[in-house]
């Protein structure tokens, strides 16, 4: 071996196994998981760290070596996410989600929560009496596929029908999750459909209300609104609540779209949409409930008042976990 | 080893510089719209290939059961393709990589745009707009062609829609699609250039001595043109061919010297790289860059 005759190249040859070494750790960290990393290697990683970092000052302002700066960058950005966006374990974050997130995410969006239900209600109204005036509206705001044998021309028995005759069959756990499947999309939409200022995520609302509405100006017609009632709430209470959350998250990005206040456009959207993020999360969840409800529960409760009870016990339920005042964690 | 992936610019106004609370800057280069399109298209075969599986695992276990598990299994189905399609990114990104395996395969890496945490509620958010991004004109058109020729004005508006989602990333400095502008994230090259062996350095038997007035004829980026060559170069003489790099290049910097030694190309090249940068790094010690030949 002959002698190093350059500063930067003896800098490389005696700094070279730092560096080795915070590649081999990330290395392994990667390929199986931070837990295979021993105490002391967590610990001295965030040393190699800053001695790779000082390395790349020091390259970069006394070495022309490319090969040698090229791989310095890499690898201090490398560890830098490393070092910095390292998560806390999933079961943690899940536990937190439950206990604190998710309601604290739902209890900001009080505001645009009422707006949404504003809508959704809204939206009820107008289908209940633009169908009640005329029928041939039934068709616009309910599409075939969803009608199924029910409208305005159907029998009073064949409405009482479709209340009480579901058969509690081998099917109804697939028919739940069908049902999950498409309001999680629909929830989906509502939130995604916010960022274009919201206006796509009301329209949305509406005609979600409208068709409900709908639905029970064709029922309430030969006397079945009531019961209607009960069919729709024991699931409606979870899925419309989740719906209008959903939009509710929708409208606060939409809002901070239109007015970020001292942000840039850019940066509102972003903390509104973190927010908004894990709201959504505890919507799909909902939804799930919601689909299990409806698929299971609403086949095997056959009762009215007995449908209203479990309906009013579940929103219930949603409101305390939401709504009510916890203490403060430290 | 010849065509190890350089942590090199290609493209300038990819480049990006983030302070770390060290106080060094560090440069990331944000990933381009082709590795973007590429790594999102592995893991959309990728899912439906796992899907595929799930699938076949399913119908076997039906056949087991003589279909009395019909219900049942179809439920799973159902759940499990919608979980598989939502979950998959949002795992894959929770992860210490930061990345799907179309995104590991294309040598990116999602990250927070502040350089802060990659929080899970930004995955989650960036990874449901993508619904509406590319699932729902691909339902939309779905749906359009199971309704026949009828609405070509409605299949246009969801052509439009769509594009406007496309197109997004190009439509802005960052690359941003609309899930990372909502959920403060972007998405990174995640370059692992190896250390290759130092080029020059080491004192040359053969003890060649240039004058500065010959070193002054390059400047840095010549010299680091001269270390590419040398690094793909063979050093054997014998198996060099007369238009090899190292050849072509000993003999323009010959003339370009005036330098009528008759040593080995290779070893002059070395000779000459482990002069020069000696040079040129002692003039970086004295807060003097030379850019290249032209830079006086």
């Amino acid at each position: 071996m002959t002698a190093l005759v350059l500063g930067s190249a003896r800098f490389r040859a005696e700094r070279e196994a730092t560096w080795r070494e915070l590649e081999a750790l990330l290395d392994t960290a990667e390929r199986k998981s931070v837990r295979a990393l021993s105490d002391d290697e967590l610990v001295a990683l965030p040393r190699l760290y800053r001695a790779t970092l000082s390395s790349l000052s020091v390259a970069r302002a006394t070495s022309l070596d490319a090969d040698l700066i090229a791989y310095l960058e890499g690898l201090s950005a490398r560890a830098y996410f490393f070092v910095y966006g390292v998560r806390a374990n999933f079961g943690a974050r899940l536990r937190r989600f439950f206990a604190h997130d998710w309601p604290a995410a739902v209890r900001g969006l009080v505001p645009e929560t009422l707006v949404a239900f504003a809508l959704l209600a809204g939206g009820v109204v107008a289908g209940y009496v633009l169908v009640r005036h005329d029928p041939s509206w039934y068709g616009a705001l309910i599409p075939d596929s969803l009608a199924g044998n029910r409208g305005p021309q159907s029998s009073a028995a064949d409405l009482r029908a479709t209340l009480y005759d579901g058969q509690a069959s081998d099917w109804l756990g697939t028919f739940a999750a069908f049902l999950f499947t498409n309001n999680a999309r629909v929830a989906i939409f509502a939130f995604a459909l916010g960022f274009a200022f919201g206006v796509p995520t009301a329209l949305l609302l509406l005609m979600t209300g409208a068709s409900g509405g709908a639905l029970l100006a064709v029922f309430s017609n030969v006397g079945l609104g009531a019961q209607l009632g009960g069919w729709l709430l024991i699931h409606g209470t979870t899925e419309l609540f989740a719906i209008v959350l959903a939009g509710a998250a929708g409208f606060r990005i939409g809002r901070s779209v239109a007015f970020p206040g001292g942000l840039t456009r850019v940066a509102a959207a972003q903390a509104a949409g973190r927010q908004a993020a894990t709201a959504m999360v505890g919507v799909v969840v909902m939804l799930m409930v919601a689909g299990l409800l409806e698929g299971i529960a609403r086949q095997l409760v056959k009762d009215d008042a007995l449908r209203y009870a479990v309906a009013a016990t579940i929103l219930a339920l949603w409101l305390a976990y939401f709504y009510m005042p916890r203490p403060r964690r430290g | 080893m010849a065509d190890r992936p350089r942590f090199r610019p290609t493209d300038a106004s990819l480049e990006r510089e983030l302070i770390a609370p060290e106080g060094v800057m560090l440069r990331l280069q944000l990933a381009s719209g082709g590795q973007r399109v590429w790594a999102f298209l592995i893991d959309l075969v990728l899912v439906n290939v796992a899907l595929a599986g799930f699938a076949l695992v399913l119908i076997l276990l039906l056949g087991l059961t003589r279909f009395a598990a019909l219900p049942a299994l179809a439920a799973v189905w159902l759940l499990g393709s919608f979980l598989s399609r939502n979950l998959w990114f949002i795992l894959f990104e929770s992860g210490v990589r930061a990345a799907t395996p179309g995104k590991r395969l294309m040598k990116i890496r999602v990250a927070a745009r502040d350089g802060g945490r990659l929080s899970a509620d930004a995955i989650i958010a960036r990874n449901m707009m993508r619904e509406l991004e590319f699932f729902l004109p691909l339902s939309f058109l779905g749906w359009q062609a199971s309704q026949g020729q009828g609405a070509a004005w409605t299949a246009l508006a969801g052509l439009g829609w769509s594009l406007v989602f496309a197109l997004f990333p190009w439509l802005n400095r960052d690359r941003l699609r609309v899930g990372d502008l909502i959920a403060g994230t972007w998405v990174l090259r995640n370059p692992r250039p190896g250390l290759g062996l130092d080029v020059g350095g080491r004192e040359t038997s053969v003890g060649i001595a240039f004058t500065d007035a010959q070193l002054d004829a390059y400047g840095e980026y010549e010299l680091q043109t001269l270390e590419d060559v040398l690094r793909r170069a063979t050093p054997n003489a014998m198996r060099r061919r007369p238009d090899d790099p190292v050849t072509l290049v000993a003999a323009s910097i010959r003339r370009k010297l005036d330098w009528h030694g008759r040593e080995d190309d290779y070893a002059f090249l070395s000779a000459f790289y482990t002069a020069l940068r000696a040079r040129l790094e002692r003039g970086l010690l004295f807060d003097r860059r030379r850019r290249d030949k032209t830079d006086r």
